[in-house]
């Protein structure tokens, strides 16, 4: 496996630099490899994984369960690629089960994030019908606890 | 009241660490490459058993030996890895971490007068281990030429009559020394020769990088000789759960086991609980760990030898041990040094033994970043001293 691909799945944010560094390659080497995966869309981007829950500017988040037709020669695809263009749509998953697909949305209140899904999600021709979930606190955020507590390391400093 | 301490007790010398560890556990904002235990902590679903065997009132006594389901566990895990098998109704022990496994076995094994040998630079306890059960220490030396691998030359050179135990550490804490089947088969013949009982402590022994682990117990005539140690603390990362155990003859089990029954009476049954889940289904954790110290590894001696000091490419454990020789310091001058102008502590590798005279001990169980600005520090302070 690619040593840049290991070091970005084990999920901790290094610089080009530093990963050059751990794997033993040069800084251009290392962004080489990074290229390559973007190259193949196995890397897609960073993002930082952020807990605004007290920020005044808190964003609603909603998970819909949508149930879509499948159609001759694409099956869902289509469609949930056209919902997945919409900005609101953090992601967007085929799934199995009772329903087809499970989108993530975020809007900036309420009534804007049910605006979304009665005026451009429910109305697409394919969309059958829309479950939407209100998201009402985040424990464990893009594997990130969120701990409102945290513990200092009580590792003691020397140790045999 | 130091007329009343036993007099081997007040002859005990202190730990090389204890002074070391005042000095930095006063500081803030060093970055330790002294600690001798992972910066992980334990896999959850390992904590969890333990939690889970807490609201299920598992809070009580268990048989001296352990509880059968981790013996059974552990004789499956030690035959599937290491080759050897062992009964578990009778040639396993669970102990209060390895270090009171290897206590057990010496207040088993020594009479007074006893030697026992051992390889050093090696963990603080051992030397002290064998005198508080009155024998005779008597150590091996092992050097950087030879990536401090274990010798059978060196051994017979310490060797004497009424040598008894030869006592063994591989991978080795503190160089990260680890044996090919070449020279252990060496070793093997000579313990059967001399009639030795082998102590075979291998903690560190998941963590190989190069190569895969044998055990000396695979070699003809060792399995009934041998106490084999092992535990849960590094390859778990399990430290302070105090959980380990040793497999050998019965009758040595049940020697141990004589001890243990009256000083412990059992380790505790919460660890015993989380030991298990370990076995059973930690692999996948202790697998990602073990590419982690990999990768530390090479960027340490890397860095090391590139700011000048010469360091040998440790086969297991995580540490490294590079000789501060080119720089004109001593071990102690040095890491005092270094840590008063860069805080970056690391030990002086006297503390482990007079083998370790010129070399500093550098654990590497910290993450990438502390790592390398660690790394950063140690190379300016070398150049700066180069320079003066």
């Amino acid at each position: 496996m690619n040593p840049v691909l290991k070091l970005l799945i084990e999920g901790g944010h290094l610089t080009s630099a530093q990963m050059a560094q751990v794997v033993g390659l040069t800084e251009a080497e290392v962004d080489d490899h990074l290229e390559q995966l973007k190259k193949e869309k196995v890397f897609l981007g960073w993002r930082p994984v952020l807990d605004l829950s007290r920020e005044s500017s808190a964003a609603v988040r909603a998970v819909i369960e949508v149930k879509i037709t499948p159609e001759r020669g694409g099956g869902f695809n289509r469609l949930a690629d056209r919902l997945s263009r919409f900005a609101e749509v953090e992601s967007c998953y085929l799934m199995s089960g009772s329903y087809d697909l499970l989108i993530f949305v975020t809007g900036p209140s309420l009534q804007k994030v049910a605006g979304f899904v009665s005026e451009k999600l429910s109305t697409l021709e394919g969309v059958l019908s829309t479950s939407t979930h209100f998201m009402l606190r985040s424990y464990k955020e893009g594997g990130y606890l969120i701990d409102s507590h945290p513990e200092a390391s009580g590792r003691l400093k020397v140790a045999p | 009241m130091k007329r009343f301490i036993a007099r081997h007790v007040v002859d005990l010398p202190k730990s090389g660490i204890r002074d070391f560890f005042e000095i930095v556990a006063k500081m803030q904002d060093v970055i330790s490459l002294g600690i001798g235990e992972p910066d992980f902590d334990t896999p959850w679903h390992i904590r969890e058993a333990a939690i889970y065997a807490l609201e299920k009132g598992k809070t009580h006594y268990t048989s001296n030996l352990g509880l059968i389901e981790l013996r059974r566990a552990i004789s499956k895990y030690v035959e599937q890895n290491y080759d050897v098998a062992y009964r578990p109704e009778d040639e396993v022990i669970v102990t209060v971490g390895v270090s009171e496994a290897i206590d057990l076995a010496l207040r088993a094994l020594v009479n007074p007068g006893d030697a026992v040998l051992y390889h050093q630079p090696c963990y603080v306890s051992y030397h002290p281990s064998v005198t508080l059960a009155h024998g005779i220490a008597i150590p091996v030396d092992t050097r950087a030429e030879d990536g401090f691998a274990l010798n059978v030359e060196d051994v017979a050179r310490a060797w004497r009559p009424g040598c008894k135990v030869l006592m063994m550490n591989l991978p080795c804490n503190p160089t990260g020394g680890t044996c090919d089947r070449e020279r252990l088969e060496k070793i093997a013949r000579f313990a059967v020769e001399k009639d030795l009982i082998v102590l075979s402590d291998e903690i560190y022994s998941e963590l190989v990088y190069d190569g895969v682990h044998t055990s000396i117990t695979v070699f003809p005539g060792m399995q009934e000789r041998t106490i084999f140690l092992h535990g849960f603390s590094k390859a778990f990362a399990m430290t302070g759960f105090r959980i380990g155990y040793a497999c050998g003859p019965a009758e040595l089990v049940e020697a141990m086991m004589k001890v243990h029954q009256y000083s412990m009476l059992c380790a505790p049954i919460l660890a015993q609980e989380a030991a298990i889940e370990a076995l059973l289904r930690g692999s996948d954790a202790m697998k990602a760990m073990r590419e982690q110290y990999h990768r530390r590894r090479d960027l340490v001696v890397r860095r090391f030898n590139g700011a000048g000091l010469k360091c040998h490419l440790p086969g297991g454990a995580f540490y490294a041990f590079p000789s501060v020789a080119g720089t004109g310091l001593s071990e102690r001058d040095f890491a005092y040094g270094l840590l008063a102008a860069e805080k970056v502590a690391v030990v002086p590798g006297t503390a482990f033994g007079p083998g370790g005279m010129g070399f500093v001990r550098a654990s590497f169980a910290t993450g990438y970043e502390s790592l390398i600005e660690a790394c950063d520090r140690v190379d300016r302070y070398v150049q700066g001293l180069a320079k003066s």
